[in-house]
C-alpha cells in the first residue's frame, strides 16, 4: 500500500477502531469459543445431526419464501413509486419508510395484536361472517412470514425504486416510438435494465432473513425454529456457548458466501 | 429496402406549457420524400413540434395528418414513425443486432425476415459485422449509425431526427450529415430534421422552416432563406448579416437611421414605408453604394478574412473577403461598395 493511500486512512481511523473493538474482536472471540479445547465437536454436531440441519434448512426456506414474497410485492410498489407523480411518490415513500423508522420490536408486537386468535383480523373476519373459526395466524409459519415480509419490504422497494429511476426516459420513448406496447416496454426495457436493482434487493432481503431473530421468535411462538432463535436458546437456556458459537460461525460463513457469490454474479452481469 | 414515404401536414398546432406558448399556431406541409429542417434557437418550440408529430405530446389544438389521415390522437407506437434521438437512446442491454431488430419484433415479423432486414439496414449504414457488439463498445459515430438503422429498418412513413449530431466532433458531424442526406435521398424518405445549427440546416435540407417563439418565421428553400429572409429574425439567425432599418424616401431609395441614403432594388416602392435591409458580409465588391470608414478589427479565418468597419456616417459593417495579402491593421482607411441588387429588402 502506497504512503498516500495509507495517510488517506487517517480520517477513517476512529471508525476503523470502533469496528475493530466492537465487531472484529467479538467475532474472533466467538470463533475461539466454537473450537474451545481444540475440538471440532460442535461443528460436527451443528452440521452432522438431522435436527440441526433441519433448522438450517428451515432458515433457508423461510428466507427464500420471504425474499420471493418481498420481490412480488416490492417490485410493483418500487416501480409505481418511481413512475408516479412526485406528490404520490412522496406519500408512498412515507408509507414505505415509516416502518423503517419504527423499532422492529414495536412492529412485531403490533402484529401480535393484529394476528392473534382474538386479534383484530380474526375478530373482523368472524364478525363479518367470512369465517366460522379463527384463522391460525400467530405462533406459526404464516405469522413469521407476514411479520418478516413487513419488516423487510422496504429493503426491496428502495433498490427497485432506484433502478427504475435510473432507466433513461428516452429509452422508454424510443421503445414506444418503435412500436412497443406498454407490456412490451416493460418486458424488453424496464425489466432487463432493472435486474441489477431486483438482484440487489433480493440479496439484501435474503441475507437479512437468514439472521432474523425478533420476528420469528415472537410471531413463531417457539414453533418456528430459525437459526438465530436456536442460537439464542443455546446461549440463554442450555448455556452451551460453544455450540452457539459454532452455529453462529456457520451462519456467518453462509451469509458471507451468499454475499460473495451475489457480488460476483452482479459484477459479471454488469460487464456483459 | 423499399420506402413507403408519406407526406405530412400539420395545421394550426397550439401547445402551451403554463404561460409559455411552445407552439403558437404552427402549420407546415412536407412533401413525400422531402427533407425539411426545422431550425431555431433553444426554446423556439422546435422540439415540441417534433414531439407532437411523433406523438409524445398532445397538442392543445390543431391536427397532424400523414397522407391525409388524421393521426393526432394516435399513440406513438402506432404512428410508424422512425426517430433518432439526441443521445441516440440505444438500448444498452441489447446488441446492435437486437437494437435494430427491436421495431421489427414489435411488428411480429418472422425471424428470418427480421435477420434479413437487420442485415440490410446495417449494410446501409456501413456497420456490417458489428451486429454482436453492445452500444457501449461503439464510437459515437457508430452509435449514431445504429440509431439511424433502427429508425429506418421498419420502413417508416416518416423519419424524425432530433439534433442527432450534437455530440459528434466537427469532422464526424460533416461526414454523418452527408451520409444522412445520401441515405434519405436513396430511400426517398420523408424526413424532418431538427437543429439549432444553421450551417447544418443549409447543408442538409431541401427546405428550411425557421422557428422562433413557437411560430414559424419562414419556410423556404435553403438559398431563399439565406438570400431573401422574411424578417430580421431569420436574417440574423441564418448566417452573418448586416441589418439596418430605414424609410423609403423615393422608389428604390432607402434613408437609414443616421441619415445615409441607400440605393436598393425595385422592391422598395411605397414611399414612407419602414423597411429592413440585409447585406451579407461576403457580398461587398463593386457597386453604387460606397461606404468609407476605418477598420476596427480584422480576423483571419483561413479561407477568408472578416473585417469590422466603422463607417464615417456611424454605421458598423461586417465584411468578409477572400484572404489575400496581409491582414489590414486596425485604423486602416478602407472603402466598401455594394450593388443595389445584392441588398435584400424586407418588411
Amino acid at each position: 500500500m502506497s504512503l498516500r493511500r495509507l495517510t488517506g486512512l487517517g480520517p477513517a481511523l476512529p471508525a476503523l477502531a470502533l469496528l475493530f473493538v466492537f465487531f472484529l474482536f467479538p467475532v474472533v472471540r466467538m470463533l475461539g469459543f466454537s473450537i474451545e479445547g481444540g475440538t471440532l465437536e460442535w461443528y460436527s454436531k451443528a452440521l452432522g445431526q438431522g435436527l440441526y440441519l433441519q433448522v438450517f434448512w428451515n432458515t433457508f426456506e423461510i428466507a427464500l419464501i420471504v425474499t420471493v414474497i418481498c420481490l412480488l410485492l416490492g417490485y410493483p410498489l418500487g416501480f409505481l413509486l418511481a413512475t408516479t407523480t412526485p406528490g404520490w411518490a412522496t406519500l408512498g415513500f412515507i408509507f414505505v419508510l415509516l416502518p423503517l423508522w419504527t423499532s422492529v420490536l414495536v412492529r412485531t408486537y403490533a402484529w401480535m395484536v393484529l394476528l392473534g386468535r382474538n386479534g383484530v383480523f380474526n375478530r373482523m373476519l368472524l364478525e363479518s361472517g367470512v369465517i366460522a373459526d379463527p384463522l391460525p395466524l400467530l405462533n406459526n409459519f404464516t405469522g413469521v412470514l407476514i411479520g418478516m415480509v413487513h419488516v423487510l419490504l422496504p429493503y426491496m422497494v428502495l433498490p427497485v425504486y432506484g433502478a427504475v429511476r435510473r432507466v433513461d426516459p428516452a429509452l422508454v420513448a424510443a421503445a414506444e416510438g418503435l412500436g412497443a406496447s406498454n407490456a412490451r416496454i416493460f418486458r424488453r426495457v424496464y425489466l432487463p435494465l432493472t435486474l441489477p436493482g431486483i438482484f440487489a434487493g433480493a440479496v439484501i432481503v435474503f441475507v437479512l432473513s437468514l439472521g432474523f431473530f425478533i420476528t420469528p421468535a415472537l410471531l413463531g411462538g417457539g414453533r418456528v425454529m430459525m437459526l438465530a432463535v436456536l442460537i439464542e436458546q443455546q446461549v440463554h437456556e442450555t448455556l452451551n456457548w460453544a455450540f452457539a458459537a459454532a452455529l453462529s460461525a456457520v451462519l456467518l460463513a453462509v451469509t458471507l458466501l451468499v454475499y460473495t457469490v451475489a457480488q460476483r454474479y452482479s459484477r459479471t452481469a454488469a460487464e456483459t | 429496402m423499399e420506402a413507403r414515404s408519406a407526406d405530412l401536414k400539420v395545421d394550426g398546432l397550439q401547445k402551451r406549457f403554463g404561460d409559455v406558448a411552445a407552439l403558437d399556431g404552427v402549420s407546415l406541409d412536407i412533401a413525400s420524400g422531402e427533407l425539411l429542417t426545422i431550425l431555431g434557437p433553444s426554446g423556439s418550440g422546435k422540439t415540441t413540434l417534433l414531439k407532437v408529430v411523433a406523438g409524445f405530446e398532445k397538442p392543445d389544438a390543431g391536427v397532424v395528418r400523414i397522407d391525409g389521415t388524421d393521426i393526432t390522437a394516435l399513440p406513438p407506437a402506432r404512428r410508424d414513425i422512425g426517430m433518432v434521438f439526441q443521445n441516440y437512446a440505444l438500448f444498452p442491454h441489447l446488441t446492435v443486432q437486437a437494437n435494430v431488430a427491436f421495431p421489427l419484433e414489435m411488428r411480429n415479423i418472422a425471424k428470418a425476415e427480421v435477420a434479413r432486414r437487420v442485415g440490410e439496414a446495417l449494410e446501409l449504414v456501413e456497420l456490417g459485422g458489428y451486429d454482436r457488439r453492445l452500444p457501449k463498445q461503439l464510437s459515437g459515430g457508430q452509435q449514431q449509425r445504429v440509431a439511424l438503422a433502427r429508425a429506418i429498418v421498419f420502413n417508416p412513413r416518416l423519419l424524425l431526427l432530433d439534433e442527432p449530431f450534437g455530440a459528434l466532433d466537427r469532422k464526424l458531424r460533416e461526414t454523418m450529415q452527408l451520409e444522412v442526406r445520401r441515405l434519405q435521398r436513396r430511400l426517398g424518405l420523408t424526413t424532418i430534421f431538427i437543429t439549432h445549427d444553421q450551417e447544418e440546416a443549409l447543408v442538409l435540407s431541401d427546405r428550411i422552416a425557421v422557428m422562433n417563439k413557437g411560430r414559424i418565421q419562414q419556410v423556404a428553400t435553403t438559398t431563399e432563406i439565406y438570400e431573401r429572409p422574411a424578417n430580421d429574425f431569420v436574417a440574423d439567425f441564418v448566417g452573418e448579416s448586416n441589418i439596418f432599418r430605414g424609410t423609403v424616401t423615393e422608389p428604390g431609395v432607402l434613408s437609414l437611421e443616421g441619415g445615409r441614403r441607400l440605393l436598393v432594388n425595385g422592391t422598395a416602392r411605397t414611399v414612407g414605408a419602414r423597411m429592413g435591409v440585409l447585406i451579407r458580409p461576403e457580398r461587398f465588391g463593386r457597386g453604387s453604394n460606397v461606404f468609407a470608414g476605418e477598420v476596427k478589427e480584422a480576423v483571419y479565418l483561413g479561407s477568408s478574412i472578416k473585417l469590422r468597419i466603422a463607417c464615417d456616417d456611424g454605421l458598423e459593417l461586417i465584411v468578409r473577403q477572400p484572404a489575400r495579402g496581409p491582414l489590414p491593421a486596425p485604423g486602416t482607411r478602407v472603402s466598401m461598395s455594394i450593388d443595389p441588387g445584392d441588398i435584400h429588402v424586407f418588411a
